[in-house]
């Protein structure tokens, strides 16, 4: 019999803790099958945010991490300096990278550290409930934005890839979205030119998921996906930031 | 090998990279400046890691991961950045994570000054970071000591997987003195200190065992789960305060009418007023706490001689060890207390006259 899809081996056993139709799941699933493919299971680290994903450490099937809220990227840091034979990447929310953990994702890019940083855009704090992010849109509700994300207040969303591509040191930044099996496809080749470029040592990678949140967000999944399609998209266009490998500069 | 004048700052980052510390992650800070701009001269002497972090924040995290890649080392700061790092000090203690801390102390509250002080003997001993975890805490009183702890503060790190502090201050940041090494350690010996963990670090996977799957950790999110691990930190925490407890006396005899209490910058001083008491007839001994966690509480009961009448505390801050000593003496005698703040340091003149003022 043909075996056409399988659990990676990059992947535990351990069932995902994420609600149904929540998309970490199909990230994750990805960053593995991207690992299996290029034979560095036995070689990998991968840091754990917290955030939803927090649990991330028992999910991936290699040495894993816990890190503090925001400080994946210098964990990973860390762990990169201490073990340069191995290849390390991060798993970051929204609130995690682009509130609380700032300075280490700027930091981190800026040096051009030689790790991969995959990062779920959700546009909420899902963990917690369903707070507003940096990266809430305008006017849309959350429990602590529960008139709307007034932007003359609080400021408008962060986009972190035009962000990051405002430095020189990063080698490649992409922002995939992961709403149809068409653009899941379309994300793995994403992730698996990451990990590549983290297996060649060529320097900083980072894919950004636009993903969902349906339990906070109070639609079912496939609504969800309706709705970051027609409001997270135009705000956060996927495309190639910065691709040293192919001169995207 | 024949002694060096070196500053205390610069001395304990050479006896780091002598014990085979090969990565050091920071943020500058005064009067800590000499020992990150020591270790980013030498470190890539010797190959090692040197990584300017943009915060203390991040320094921390970068250690806790090198902690848990399980290679020695280490990062230091001053008052102000010790307060960020301890997120990551809490971190590591519920990981289990070998690291060395080191603290320049600085006078405080908020920015303070920059002189020497021993404001941060509460944060260091009783838990500066959040939750119910200790820290081994080395406190030195010279250069020389200084630099001796920085591989007994591994080694510490090594056999408990707990983070090690040593707690100095500007003073013995800054001051210059006569310093012999131990001989530095080899590339072989770094190596396999580098692999000691391997049983629990992150680590390649060499032989491809299918179970091989390390985790660091500090999240149990059943508490049943927690209480187990809180348990068995705390009984690990039994054996540091049953077999690392370590003090100096000075002049301690059953003559003795007043014994003092100092612990570093603070001891040192006391010595000297000790001294000259000692020439005018007056008994006065001296007990040092070199870990001020574990606290020697039994060695400071044990130090009251059968004449002492007061037991005299001196710090560089208002009164913090001074409730260690008051769990050791258990009002058995009386305690007072003097100390000096604001980064000024006492001088032997005045500890001499608070003490003659007791005969
Ligand atoms: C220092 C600290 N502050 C706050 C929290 C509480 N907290 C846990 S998860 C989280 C937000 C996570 O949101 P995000 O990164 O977007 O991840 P998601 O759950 O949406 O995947 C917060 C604020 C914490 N654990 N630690
Ligand atoms: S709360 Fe949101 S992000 Fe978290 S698991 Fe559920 S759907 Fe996913
Ligand atoms: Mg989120």
């Amino acid at each position: 019999m043909e075996v056409i899809a399988k659990r990676p081996e990059s992947l535990t056993k351990t069932p995902f803790t994420y609600c149904p139709g929540c998309l970490h799941g199909v990230a994750h699933r990805l960053i593995a099958e991207a690992i299996d493919e290029q034979g560095l299971i036995n070689k990998m680290a991968g840091v754990a945010p917290v955030g939803c994903s927090v649990f991330a450490y028992k999910f991936f099937n290699f040495d894993m991490a816990q890190a503090a809220h925001g400080r994946a990227p210098a964990v990973a840091t860390g762990i990169k300096r201490a073990r340069p034979d191995m290849h390390v990447f991060a798993y970051q929310g929204d609130g995690d990278l682009a509130a609380i953990g700032t300075a280490e994702i700027v930091h981190a890019a800026n040096r051009g550290e030689h790790i991969s940083v995959f990062f779920v855009n959700n546009a909420i704090y899902g963990m917690t409930g369903g707070q507003m992010a940096p990266t809430t849109l305008p006017d849309m509700k959350t429990t602590t934005s529960p008139y709307g994300r007034k932007v003359d207040d609080i400021g408008y969303p962060i986009r972190v890839c035009e962000l990051l591509a405002t430095l020189v040191a990063p080698y490649y930044i992409e922002r995939v979205s992961l709403l149809s099996p068409a653009e899941i496809i379309k994300a793995k080749k994403a992730v698996s030119k990451a990990i590549q470029y983290n297996k060649e040592g060529r320097g900083f990678t980072f894919i950004e998921f636009v993903s969902t949140c349906p339990t906070n967000w109070g639609f079912d999944p496939v609504k969800s996906r309706d709705w970051a399609r027609e409001n997270m998209l135009p705000f956060y266009k996927p495309g190639v930031f910065r691709d040293k490998g192919e001169g995207v500069e | 090998m024949s002694k060096i004048l070196m500053k205390g700052n610069e001395a304990v980052a050479e006896a780091a990279i002598r014990a085979g510390c090969r990565l050091y992650f920071a943020y500058p800070i005064t009067p800590q400046s000499e020992l990150i701009e020591y270790m980013a001269k030498m470190m890539p002497k010797v190959n090692g890691t040197f990584l300017q972090a943009e915060s203390e924040v991040s320094a921390i995290n970068m250690v806790y991961g090198a902690a848990g890649a399980g290679k020695r080392v280490m990062t230091s700061s001053s008052s102000p950045g010790i307060a960020l790092k301890m997120e990551g000090v809490s971190y590591m203690a519920g990981a289990e994570l070998p690291a060395v801390i080191i603290n320049v102390q600085r006078g405080g509250p908020g920015l303070g000054d920059i002189q020497p002080s021993q404001g941060d003997y509460f944060q260091a001993t009783k838990g500066g970071g959040h939750g119910d975890y200790r820290m081994i805490v080395l406190a030195p009183s010279s250069v020389q000591e200084f630099a001796d702890m920085a591989a007994e503060a591994f080694d510490l790190a090594d056999k408990y997987r707990n983070p090690v502090m040593i707690l100095a201050d500007g003073m013995l940041g800054q001051m210059m003195e006569p310093v012999e090494f131990k001989p530095a350690k080899t590339q072989e010996e770094i190596d396999a200190l580098g692999n000691i963990h391997n049983s629990w670090c992150i680590c390649p996977n060499e032989d491809g065992d299918a179970k091989h799957h390390h985790e660091i950790n500090s999240l149990e999110i059943d508490p049943s789960v927690l209480e187990k691990h809180v348990n068995e930190l705390y009984e690990k925490y039994g054996r540091i305060e049953r077999d690392e407890v370590r003090f100096d006396t000075y002049n301690v005899s059953d003559d003795n009418e007043i014994l003092c209490v100092a612990w570093g910058t603070a001891s040192r001083i006391v010595k000297s007023a000790i001294n000259e008491l000692t020439a005018q007839g007056k008994s006065v001994g001296l007990i040092r706490p070199i870990t001020c966690w574990p606290f020697p509480y039994e060695a400071v009961a044990e130090a009251i001689g059968p004449k002492v009448r007061k037991v005299y505390v001196f710090e560089l801050n208002t009164g913090q060890m001074l409730d260690d000593v008051k769990i050791a003496v258990q009002g058995k005698v009386p305690v007072t207390f003097w100390g000096k703040v604001g980064g000024i340091v006492f001088t032997p003149a005045e500890i001499k006259e608070k003490l003659e003022a007791c005969f």
